[in-house]
């Protein structure tokens, strides 16, 4: 009841932190997103890099986040970027590349190949079988990772609070600072209810951007 | 045309060389489809997919209407040739008019002329357009979506195709079913056709020409008659069968071993004309009536004729079955066996007798190819280009 008016009260503030929040992770996952998927398909015709490409990527989702906030600073404040906006997009960004790279790989790769042989027969060239068929089939496969992406780093921003990046994340650091529970529990259910009803908003659009007969062929299953 | 000259693939293992097809040269004359046969690892679909450079060549080329395709582009090359496979690959993000269309905008087709260029395909393999092309692939049975694959590779109507056992991932009946339509189709369209099966009864109902491979090697080139009758080797002969005397009935159409010579009587005649000429022609048991219009209309047994007196009209027994001149020997076999008969009359268009079928004459036609040799049999020599024994 307590914690229901306390967020009564402070709605306005909620709301401008929840956009912030919003905005921060919705910059970063899509800037991700434009980076993710061309190395994604770039990596589909070297197996080795593909290799090297996946385990960088994996690596730096191994970093936890403090600790890479903590890096950034330093080599940031060369720029007069050290803590802020900044460091919290670009290690977004960062979180973001693996299940964006890896599900555009995989996706990729796991056209059937019986597909891939019709596309060739037919007289397409790499590019026309990209355009025309590879991507519109991974497309799904693709969405999920944005979505991962998505969801692991609403709550990866949550943190970056502590470097002044604003967003939802401020209640939990004040809460905790001020020995205040109201805040923090508000601030940490506002953070898994907005990654719930994004997950949930983003697996519409998901279905959205699935070709039509693709969509046709999972119900049938 | 197609023609091959010493196409040859090796395929680089990390343990040898590995020769998948092996000098093959072969010409597949204009309009006629071509069978490669032969069991898994032949070779017969490595060399298909060498003239769409699928898989690219080792050495060797490819000519198809006398041009050497080694110079053209790969793209080119393929947009020109129908390619149909067996896992039909249409493409699920595609409607069908989509799918069916996509060779003739590649070529760069304004959209009136492909859109119009859809329905004709439709109609081609007895489709309905309104029903089908704005449907997406997921939505059709096996056999419809091979239909459409099929009109795909029609749709900028190539002077080839290449075949790679299309008809084999659906069941028996459509199988039959879809091979008809095709045989008939190809019957206007005058595709030349080189075609992949691993069915020898397949390749012998869809060929023109049979070339059975064998670890990488053409064995054997030849019409599918010729194949059956005067197969050159053990290999052969094992792959298509003991029964491969049998399988022949499917190709002899009943015109090729009809006699004229057939005795018969009219109901006005009387029976003892009719024992007469029983005993003239050497029948043994029975003798055909027909009617005023020479069709068939009863038979007088030797028994009838023998023990009584009368006209035929009143002692007769209904007509044999019968068949036409341009049934098969198997239909005529089967209708022998299950009617315990050793002769059928045939009948022309309008019903009209025109001669007897016999059991004798059956097994005298077939046999006659059998014992002449090879080298006299055929009329036509592609073998001249297959591995010699």
């Amino acid at each position: 009841m307590e914690l229901l008016l306390y967020a009564i009260d402070n709605i306005e503030l909620l709301g401008s932190r929840t956009l912030e929040h919003i905005a921060l992770v919705g910059v970063a996952v899509g800037i991700a997103t434009l980076t993710g998927v061309p190395i994604g398909i770039a990596i589909t015709k070297n197996e080795n890099l593909a290799k090297s490409v996946l385990y960088v990527a994996s690596i730096i989702v191994t970093i936890p986040s403090i600790a890479l906030f903590g890096i950034m600073i330093p080599i940031l404040s060369i720029f007069g970027q050290g803590i802020g906006y900044v460091p919290a997009v670009l290690a977004v960004l960062l979180y973001s590349q693996l299940p964006i790279i890896r599900n555009t790989y995989t996706a990729i790769n796991n056209v059937n190949p019986a597909l891939r042989e019709a596309a060739r027969g037919l007289g397409m060239s790499s590019n026309q079988r990209l355009r025309m068929v590879e991507i519109p089939l991974a497309v799904p496969v693709i969405m999920a990772g944005v979505r991962t992406a998505v969801v692991l780093n609403i709550g990866v921003m949550a943190i970056a609070a502590y470097i002044g990046a604003g967003g939802l994340g401020t209640f939990i650091s004040r809460g905790i600072s001020q020995s205040d529970p109201r805040q923090l529990i508000v601030g940490s259910i506002a953070v898994s209810l907005l990654a719930i009803i994004v997950d949930f908003s983003l697996l519409a659009l998901q279905k959205r951007l699935t070709p039509k007969g693709m969509e046709l062929d999972a119900s049938a299953d | 045309m197609i023609q091959l000259d010493n196409l040859t693939k090796v395929f680089e293992t990390p343990k040898e060389a590995v020769v998948a097809a092996d000098h093959i040269s072969m010409n597949v004359p204009d309009g006629e489809i071509c069978i490669l046969l032969g069991p898994s690892g032949c070779g017969k679909t490595t060399t298909l997919k060498m003239i769409n450079r699928i898989i690219r060549p080792t050495s060797g080329k490819v000519f198809i209407n006398d041009e050497d395709t080694s110079g053209m582009n790969t793209q080119d090359l393929r947009r020109n040739i129908g390619y149909v496979i067996q896992q039909i690959g249409l493409f699920p993000n595609m409607t069908i008019e989509e799918n069916i269309t996509i060779v003739p905008k590649l070529l760069g087709w304004d959209k009136t002329r492909y859109k119009k260029r859809a329905r004709e395909m439709m109609d081609m393999i007895a489709m309905d357009a309104e029903a089908f092309l704005k449907r997406y692939p997921s939505e059709l049975s096996g056999g419809q979506q091979q239909r459409i694959g099929v009109a795909r590779a029609l749709a900028a109507d190539p002077p080839v195709m290449l075949m790679d056992e299309p008809f084999g991932a659906i069941d028996p009946i459509n199988r039959a079913v879809i091979q008809d339509e095709f045989l008939k189709m190809q019957q206007e369209l005058k595709k030349t056709i080189m075609f992949v099966s691993h069915d020898i009864d397949e390749a012998i109902k869809m060929g023109d020409r049979v070339a059975v491979f064998r670890e990488g090697k053409l064995v054997q080139y030849s019409t599918p008659d010729d194949l059956l009758a005067a197969p050159k080797n053990a290999f052969i002969e094992s792959f298509l069968g003991e029964d491969r005397a049998l399988k022949r009935l499917n190709l002899v159409k009943v015109s090729e071993v009809v006699s004229t010579d057939i005795g018969s009587v009219h109901p006005d005649d009387t029976l003892e004309t009719a024992l007469s000429r029983i005993d003239d022609f050497g029948y043994q048991n029975s003798i055909l009536m027909v009617n005023d219009r020479h069709q068939p209309a009863g038979m007088i047994t030797r028994a009838v004729a023998r023990t009584t007196k009368g006209y035929c009209r009143d002692h007769f027994q209904s007509a044999p079955p019968i068949v036409r001149l341009d049934d098969d020997l198997r239909k005529v076999a089967s209708l022998m066996f299950a009617n315990d008969t050793t002769w059928l009359p045939c009948v022309d268009e309008d019903g009209r007798v025109s001669g007897q079928i016999t059991q004798r004459a059956m097994t005298h036609h077939l046999g006659a190819r059998f014992r002449s040799r090879p080298e006299n049999s055929a009329s036509i020599r592609p073998d001249s280009n297959a591995v010699k024994e």
